[in-house]
C-alpha cells in the first residue's frame, strides 16, 4: 500500500515525531519539554528536528530532574500551556510520581473545573531491548489506579500518529505509554483516514475460539500467537485496550460473550494489575456466557530481571499459546 | 510531663560567636582540607549559634523595629504615607482577627481543622500588599494573610477546613493559586507559570509587566522539589519571588534540622540573590517584596527572600506544641509582635488618633461575627459531588458509577432498604 496516494509507511517512532509536529503546527500553545528532547532529539529521537524548526521556547531542553519537568509542566499548563513530556525511560517516572499523583492529577477535581491540566507524559516502556536495570519497566497499573490521570498505550505507528495527537488535544492530564521495543516497527499510514476516538479499545483480529486482550508491546506478540494458533485451526479474537484508563470494556464484554474465553496479556507483573481488574469485571459481566476460567499471562511478580533473562520473563508466543491450549480443554 | 529530647535552639547554651555562621569561632577545630574550609564551622553549637542569628543581626532587612522605631536602611528605604502605614495596620488586625475566630471555630467543632498564621501577619500582608493586579500567587497551605490581600475572602478558606470544598476560589480572576498541602510541591507550579509569563513576553517592564510569588516555609525547604524550582529558575532566568516564611518550626521540627546555614544564602548557590528581611516588620517585608517583585518584571529573576518570623501558635490545631518547645521562646517573639510595634508607632509618631484604632477594632468585630455566621450556615455537599469535575472530558465509567451509587441513595428514599 506504501506509495499510493495519502500513504506512507513510517516506523511507530517516526508516527509519534509526526504527530507531535503536526499537534505543535496546529497550536502555538503547544511545547515539548524533557531530557534530551532538544538538540540530540531524545534518546529514541522521538523529538528529531523539533526544536530545529520550532525554536528553543517550545522545545525545552530541561535540566536533570523529573519532578522538575512534571512540576514545572503543571505551572506551564496553569498559564495556558499544553506541555508535551518526555519521561526519557519508564523507570525514571518515580522521582515524577509524586506530582503526577498529588497534583497533575487532581487540580481539575480541586479546582471544581476551574483549572485543567492539559498535560501529556509519555513515557517509553516495556522491556525486550536487552537495557541494563530500570530500563523495561512496565508501570502502567500504577498511574490507571490513580483518579484524576488518562492512561493510554498505542501499539503500532499508524495509532502513535492519532493517538498523540488526540492526547495532547485532550484537556486532562493523559500518561501516553509508548512500545519502545515497537518503535522501529513499519506501518502503513493514511493520512486522510478519520481515526477513532482516543478513549476506545478496537478489534484487531476476529475469532471464535477464544479472546485474547493486550495492549501496548504486547499486540503484536498476541498477532504473532494468533497467526500460528490459526495453522492449528484455532481462531482468535484480538481485542488491543489502546485505552488503560478509563478503560472501553464494551468491545471486549460483546466479544467474550461470543467466544466464551478471554486470556488477558501483558508484560506487567500480574499481581494486583490493570488486567487482574479487566478479568473481574468480565466475570462479574459476563458471567453467563464464560466457558473456563480467565486466564492471565504476564510478567512474573518479581523485579525485572537482567537483560539476558528477560525472554523467560516477557510473556511470548509459546507463553500465549499454552494459556490458548488451557482456556481451550474446558 | 513529656520530656524534651533536646534543647530548643533559642535557648541552647551559649555559644560564641552569635553572627555569621561563616566566622570561625573560638569552639571551631581547624580540620585541613575539609569543605569546612569553605563553607565555615560544622561545629553542631555553631551551627545554631548562627542559625539563631537568622531573626536578628546585621544581614537582616528591617525599617521598624520591635519597639515602633523607624530605622534607615542604604537599599530597601520605604518612602509611605500615614495612612499607608494604617491600611496595612488594619489588614494585619483584621487577618489576626479572622484567624483567632477560625481557630476558635475549630475548636467549637465548626471546622475540621486550622492551620494559624498567628505571628506571621506582617509576612503575610507585607508581601501580599507588594504584589500588582497582574502578579500570581502560589501559596502553601497557610497564606490566609496573602489570600486577603488578593480579595480571597476568608469564607473561601473555610470551605477547605470545614470540609466543604478543596479551595473555591477563583486563581486566574484573583491572581491567588490554590491551597498546596504536599509541601514544596507549589515551587515548580510556581517556576512552570514563571517560565509562561517570561515565554509570552511578559516581562522587561518594572511596573506593568509580571511576575510570580511562590510562599513556602523553612520545612518545605528541604524538599526536593524547592531545589529543583530553584535549579529550573535559575536556568531558565523566570520571574519568580521565592518567598520563605522561617517560622522557626515545621511541626516539631527546629531550624537545625533543615540547614546548616540560613535559608537565604541558599540562593546564592543557585546563582539568584536571597535576602533576609525581619518578617515580623511589615514595611520592610513590603519594601523589599516590592523590590524583588520589581526585580522580576523587569527580567532579572529569580529572587529569594527570607522572612524571618515566628509560628506564635501551633502548627493546626491538631498539634500540641507544648511537646517540643518551651513556653520562654514564645515570650520572647511576644515581644517581635508584628502588630504591636506597628500601632506603638502610629501612637508615638502621632500618625493615627483613638478614633482608628476603635475603627478597626469595630471593623474585626464586625468580621469575626459575619464569618462564624457563614461558617455555621455552610450547605453540606450532597452525595453526587464525588463524582463532580473529576476531569474536563468526562468518563464514561465514573459517569455509570454515578449513576448507580445515586440510584442506590434514591433506593433508601423509595423503601427499598
Amino acid at each position: 500500500m506504501a506509495g499510493s496516494a495519502g500513504f506512507q509507511t513510517i516506523t511507530l517512532a517516526k508516527g509519534l515525531n509526526q504527530g507531535i509536529r503536526a499537534a505543535m503546527e496546529a497550536d502555538p500553545k503547544v511545547i515539548v519539554m524533557g531530557e534530551d528532547v532538544g538538540k540530540l532529539g531524545g534518546v529514541f529521537r522521538i523529538t528529531d528536528g523539533l526544536q530545529k524548526d520550532f525554536g528553543e521556547q517550545r522545545v525545552l531542553d530541561t535540566p536533570l530532574g523529573e519532578s522538575g519537568i512534571i512540576g514545572t509542566a503543571v505551572g506551564l499548563a496553569l498559564r495556558g500551556y499544553r506541555p508535551v513530556c518526555e519521561i526519557q525511560f519508564d523507570g525514571f517516572v518515580f522521582p515524577a510520581f509524586d506530582q503526577i499523583v498529588t497534583q497533575l492529577a487532581r487540580f481539575h477535581y480541586r479546582s471544581q473545573g476551574k483549572l485543567r491540566m492539559p498535560v501529556v507524559v509519555r513515557v517509553p516502556y516495556g522491556g525486550g531491548i536487552g537495557a541494563v536495570e530500570h530500563h523495561s519497566e512496565s508501570p502502567e497499573s500504577y498511574f490507571a489506579h490513580t483518579p484524576g490521570l488518562k492512561v493510554v498505550s498505542c501499539a503500532n505507528a499508524v495509532d502513535a500518529y492519532w493517538m498523540i495527537q488526540q492526547a495532547i488535544a485532550c484537556d486532562d492530564p493523559v500518561i501516553f505509554f509508548e512500545p519502545k521495543r515497537r518503535y522501529w516497527e513499519k506501518a502503513a499510514l493514511d493520512l486522510t483516514a478519520t481515526p477513532p476516538p482516543l478513549f476506545s479499545s478496537r478489534l484487531v483480529r476476529s475469532g471464535t475460539a477464544a479472546t485474547v486482550v493486550a495492549y501496548g508491546p504486547m499486540v503484536r506478540t498476541v498477532l504473532d500467537a494468533a497467526a500460528v494458533a490459526e495453522q492449528d485451526g484455532q481462531q482468535l479474537e484480538v481485542i488491543d485496550l489502546r485505552t488503560l484508563s478509563p478503560l472501553d470494556l464494551a468491545p471486549v464484554f460483546v466479544s467474550v460473550r461470543r467466544t466464551g474465553r478471554l486470556i488477558c496479556v501483558s508484560e506487567a507483573p500480574g499481581e494486583a494489575s490493570l488486567i487482574g481488574d479487566l478479568a473481574a469485571r468480565v466475570s462479574q459481566e459476563c458471567f453467563y456466557s464464560l466457558e473456563a476460567p480467565v486466564l492471565r499471562v504476564t510478567g512474573f511478580d518479581t523485579p525485572y530481571p537482567p537483560a539476558k533473562c528477560e525472554e523467560d520473563y516477557l510473556p511470548d508466543l509459546d507463553r500465549i499459546l499454552d494459556a490458548v491450549d488451557r482456556v481451550l480443554r474446558y | 510531663m513529656p520530656s524534651r529530647k533536646r534543647a530548643p535552639s533559642r535557648s541552647a547554651p551559649a555559644a560564641e560567636p552569635v553572627g555569621d555562621p561563616t566566622v570561625g569561632g573560638p569552639t571551631v577545630r581547624p580540620i585541613v582540607g575539609t569543605a569546612m574550609e569553605i563553607d565555615g564551622p560544622h561545629d553542631p553549637q555553631q551551627v545554631i549559634a548562627g542559625l539563631r542569628a537568622t531573626s536578628e543581626g546585621e544581614d537582616l532587612v528591617q525599617l521598624l523595629t520591635p519597639e515602633g522605631q523607624r530605622v534607615s536602611h542604604p537599599r530597601f528605604d520605604l518612602e509611605i504615607s500615614a495612612a499607608q502605614i494604617q491600611s496595612l495596620y488594619r489588614d494585619m488586625v483584621l487577618v489576626r482577627r479572622a484567624d483567632r475566630e477560625a481557630n476558635v471555630l475549630q475548636r467549637q467543632g465548626q471546622l475540621g481543622l486550622w492551620a494559624p498564621l498567628l505571628g506571621q501577619e506582617a509576612a503575610q500582608i507585607g508581601a501580599g500588599r507588594a504584589m500588582s493586579p497582574q502578579d500570581m500567587a502560589f501559596p502553601s497551605y497557610r497564606e490566609h494573610g496573602v489570600a486577603w490581600c488578593r480579595g480571597v475572602d476568608p469564607t473561601e478558606l473555610f470551605g477547605i477546613f470545614r470540609g466543604i470544598d478543596q479551595g473555591s476560589w477563583d486563581p486566574v480572576r484573583t491572581g491567588f493559586q490554590l491551597y498546596s498541602i504536599v509541601v514544596g510541591s507549589q515551587g515548580l507550579h510556581a517556576t512552570g507559570y514563571a517560565m509562561g509569563q517570561r515565554l509570552d513576553g511578559k516581562i522587561g517592564n518594572g511596573e506593568t509587566s509580571e511576575a510570580t510569588i511562590c510562599f513556602f516555609g523553612d520545612g518545605a525547604s528541604s524538599q526536593g522539589d524547592v531545589h529543583e524550582a530553584f535549579v529550573w529558575a535559575a536556568v531558565y532566568d523566570a520571574p519568580v519571588v521565592f518567598f520563605c516564611q522561617n517560622n522557626q518550626w515545621a511541626i516539631s521540627a527546629s531550624l537545625d534540622r533543615q540547614t546548616r546555614v540560613p535559608l537565604y544564602r541558599r540562593a546564592r548557590g543557585y546563582g539568584f540573590p536571597g535576602i533576609r528581611v525581619d518578617g515580623n516588620d511589615v514595611l520592610a517585608v513590603y519594601a523589599v517584596t516590592r523590590w524583588a517583585l520589581r526585580e522580576c518584571r523587569s527580567g532579572n529573576g529569580p529572587v529569594l527572600i527570607e522572612a524571618c518570623t515566628y509560628r506564635m501558635d501551633a502548627h493546626t490545631t491538631s498539634d500540641d506544641p507544648t511537646r517540643y518547645r518551651l513556653a520562654d521562646e514564645l515570650e520572647e517573639w511576644k515581644l517581635k509582635d508584628p502588630l504591636e510595634r506597628v500601632r506603638v508607632h502610629l501612637v508615638r509618631e502621632g500618625l493615627a488618633e483613638p478614633e482608628f484604632f476603635n475603627g478597626v477594632a469595630d471593623a474585626a468585630d464586625e468580621l469575626a461575627r459575619r464569618l462564624r455566621d457563614y461558617c455555621t450556615s455552610m450547605p453540606v455537599p450532597g452525595p453526587e459531588r464525588i463524582f463532580s469535575k473529576i476531569y474536563a472530558e468526562p468518563s464514561p465509567s465514573l459517569q455509570a458509577a454515578r449513576a448507580d451509587y445515586l440510584a442506590y441513595h434514591a433506593s433508601f428514599a423509595e423503601g427499598d432498604h
